[in-house]
């Protein structure tokens, strides 16, 4: 199990385009808000932790359809079904990975970007509680949605139809969370629903995605 | 009936919800091999697949030991990004299996080794392809057109490959077009086999649940 | 006699046959009759004046685009655990009218929102949840579409009908955590004497009998055209092995 985390990490690495681009997509998500809504410091206050959550839920979104879809177009996904490791270890395996090479440079680089965006004091720490507590499900959910898809010519796109409206309590807790700890209120509740959500994403979807792949695979 | 053999009753397989092949009935002992014959798309391909368990047999029987087979099909499964080392060192883990150089001096890689899967030659992949099967240690090797794109001195090995796993007490289950010179074989045609409409689960006299749809 | 006989399509097909044209016309009854009594012969609402009377509509179709939903997961488990076609043919059947539903909830509501709160939107809880229900049934019928293996496409949309009856749940009520908002509470409870007058609540009864009527008979149709489209797919595909 930890072997195929490890070749799915050094294939992010190698191949370009796991860690760099979802990053690279957030910094221009963040750029480009304060072009659309002006730069007056107040406004972007007060939306940056909408934003930065939408920001890092896109950034993931970008590389859900790369999970397995590469693995399932070279064969790999079928020597991985009939190996002697459960398929629910294999996707969890790849949720992790995934979490690993998108949603954790996230929470590293996202407090950074509430600088762009004038997040203000406690703000800062909250966010990166939040993500680091929220992407984790975000990846969960996100290799449920890959799996759905895996087989498809043009699944990409359905994959965000599928995935994003998954992906609203898991952002309306998060986002929650960051606005109430940068008004100094009470962050205890949206928080403990979010670590909620991740954790019962992690234990209960892989059973699903599992299954999933076995459909796609027959 | 040993219970190290693979053996299959009257087993029949089907593609995207259509039969294509009942009555299928064979057995495969240690050290044995058999080679499916057939047409194209006569479903020597979903015969494997549902053997190997990617897929769930329409009717019939399949039984084998634990954790026996190794499958190997169209696609090898190689990370063009890694390298020949690291490509068979993660199949090795994933199987539990130890040390991998001897498989690279069996297959003739050990000069590649360090080569990025993705610059070898089509023939040196389907090499490496098989060299996984090796790594894996199973005994059951089920193989999906094994000697494509391999040439005359490629295929020499692989068809060393599979007398040493035979002698070794394995057996292998193959998909092929060309005579590999197994003097172990035996030859199945499926053709025979073909699904003939209406009879599994349709026409109103086998299944009488879903005859609507057979 | 066991209820799953009529899971058998050629059974389906001969009791749906038989019960349709009785359905369609309690259907039709229940409606003109509902509607027309709900229109014509009830007092204006004192505050609200003659927009009231959308109730009628919006929340008989509100209540179905639930509803619905409800039945393709149950349609799914069945599909899931037993394999009856006809089930997962069903729940197919039932996500474009479940949709349709949610659409027209969302419209009257805009349309009664708009005299009543003055905007035809508002990010109301209740509105959000049903434009992400909206966004459930979109991404579930898209996923039948995309996939052309009857069996694999049931197989997943049930998945996916499943796993996302917990996030829609989950996601009423993180709405609902996200903002209270406009809507009067519960105005359909068992309790209704308090909400609604008897005048507007009796109509209303009527109203959404003929919603679930006519829901069931679009289901019935469509699940007939389903079963004749895929026995029609397996003859052909009989055609060619022949």
């Amino acid at each position: 199990m930890i072997a195929l985390l490890l070749r799915d990490l050094r294939l992010a690495i190698r191949a370009g385009g796991g860690f760099g681009l979802g990053l690279a997509f957030f910094l221009i998500v963040t750029v480009l808000v304060p072009f659309g809504v002006g730069p007056e410091g107040d406004t972007l206050a007060r939306i940056a932790p909408g934003i930065l959550w939408v920001g890092a839920l896109l950034a993931c979104l970008l590389s859900l359809d790369r999970i397995f879809a590469l693995d399932f177009e070279d064969g790999s996904l079928d020597l991985l079904a009939t190996a002697p490791i459960p398929l629910e270890a294999v996707v969890t395996m790849k949720a992790a990975a995934h979490w690993l090479t998108t949603g954790l440079p996230l929470v590293v680089a996202a407090p950074v970007f509430g600088v762009l965006l004038n997040l203000q004091g406690e703000g800062f720490f909250w966010l990166t509680v939040s993500l680091a507590l929220g992407t984790p499900a975000l990846s969960v959910i996100g290799t449920f949605g890959a799996a759905l898809t895996v087989g498809l010519k043009r699944g990409g796109l359905l994959l965000s139809l599928l995935v994003l409206p998954l992906y609203v309590p898991t952002l309306i807790f998060g986002a929650e969370t960051v606005r109430r700890g940068t008004e100094g209120m009470e962050t205890g509740a949206p928080l403990m629903l979010l670590a909620g959500i991740t954790a019962a994403s992690v234990a209960l979807l892989p059973f699903a995605s599992a299954a999933a792949i076995r459909v796609n695979l027959r | 009936m040993n219970a190290a053999d693979l053996t299959v009753t009257d087993l029949a397989v089907s593609r995207g919800g259509i039969p294509v092949l009942e009555g299928v009935s064979f057995t495969l002992s240690p050290g044995r091999a058999l080679v499916l014959r057939g047409p194209n798309g006569v479903g020597k391909t979903t015969l494997l697949r549902t053997l190997a368990g990617l897929q769930p047999p329409m009717a019939g029987d399949i039984s084998m030991p634990a954790d026996a087979i190794a499958y190997s099909g169209h696609a090898d499964g190689l990370k063009a990004t890694l390298s020949v080392t690291e490509n068979l060192g993660f199949w090795a883990a994933i199987y539990g299996t130890g040390g991998f150089d001897p498989v690279l001096e069996a297959m003739n890689l050990e000069a590649l080794c360090d080569r990025l899967a993705g610059s070898l030659s089509a023939g040196q992949k389907r090499r490496l392809g098989l060299a996984r099967l090796l790594v894996s240690g199973r005994p059951i090797w089920m193989l999906d057109e094994p000697t494509v794109s391999l040439d005359a001195a490629s295929v020499a090995l692989f068809a060393g490959a599979v007398r040493t796993h035979l002698a070794g007490g394995g057996a292998a289950l193959m998909a092929t077009h060309i005579d590999l010179g197994i003097a172990e074989a035996e030859v199945l045609d499926l053709a025979p086999f073909k699904a003939r409409p209406s009879t599994v689960g349709g026409g109103g006299r086998g299944r009488e649940f879903d005859e609507a749809f057979a | 006699m066991s209820i799953w006989e009529y899971a058998n399509p050629k059974k389906f097909m001969q009791t749906s046959a038989w019960a349709l044209p009785w359905v369609t016309g309690l259907a039709v009854i229940a409606l003109v009759g509902g509607l027309i009594w709900g229109f014509f012969f009830t007092p204006d609402d004192y505050k609200q004046g003659s927009t009231v009377k959308i109730i009628y509509i919006h929340v008989p179709s509100a209540m179905m685009a639930i509803n619905a939903w409800v039945m393709m997961l149950v349609a799914s488990l069945i599909w899931i655990i037993r394999r009856h076609h006809v089930s997962a043919l069903a729940a197919k059947a039932a996500a474009p009218i479940g949709m349709t539903m949610t659409l027209i909830a969302l419209f009257t509501g805009a349309i009664w929102g708009q005299p009543m709160w003055g905007t035809w939107w508002a990010w109301d809880p209740r509105l959000t949840s049903f434009l992400i229900l909206f966004l459930f049934y979109l991404g579930y019928i898209a996923l039948w579409e995309a996939i052309d293996d009857p069996d694999t496409a049931a197989d997943l949309t049930s998945v996916l009908c499943l796993v996302g009856s917990v996030f829609a749940l989950l996601s009423r009520y993180a709405v609902n955590f996200w903002n209270q908002g406009l809507h009067q509470d519960a105005s359909l409870s068992m309790d209704a004497e308090e909400n609604v007058a008897d005048v507007f609540w009796y109509p209303l009864l009527i109203c959404i009998a003929g919603f679930v009527l006519l829901f069931v008979t679009l289901v019935l149709i469509r699940t007939r055209t389903e079963i004749r489209s895929r026995r029609l797919k397996a003859l052909e595909a009989r055609e060619r092995m022949a």
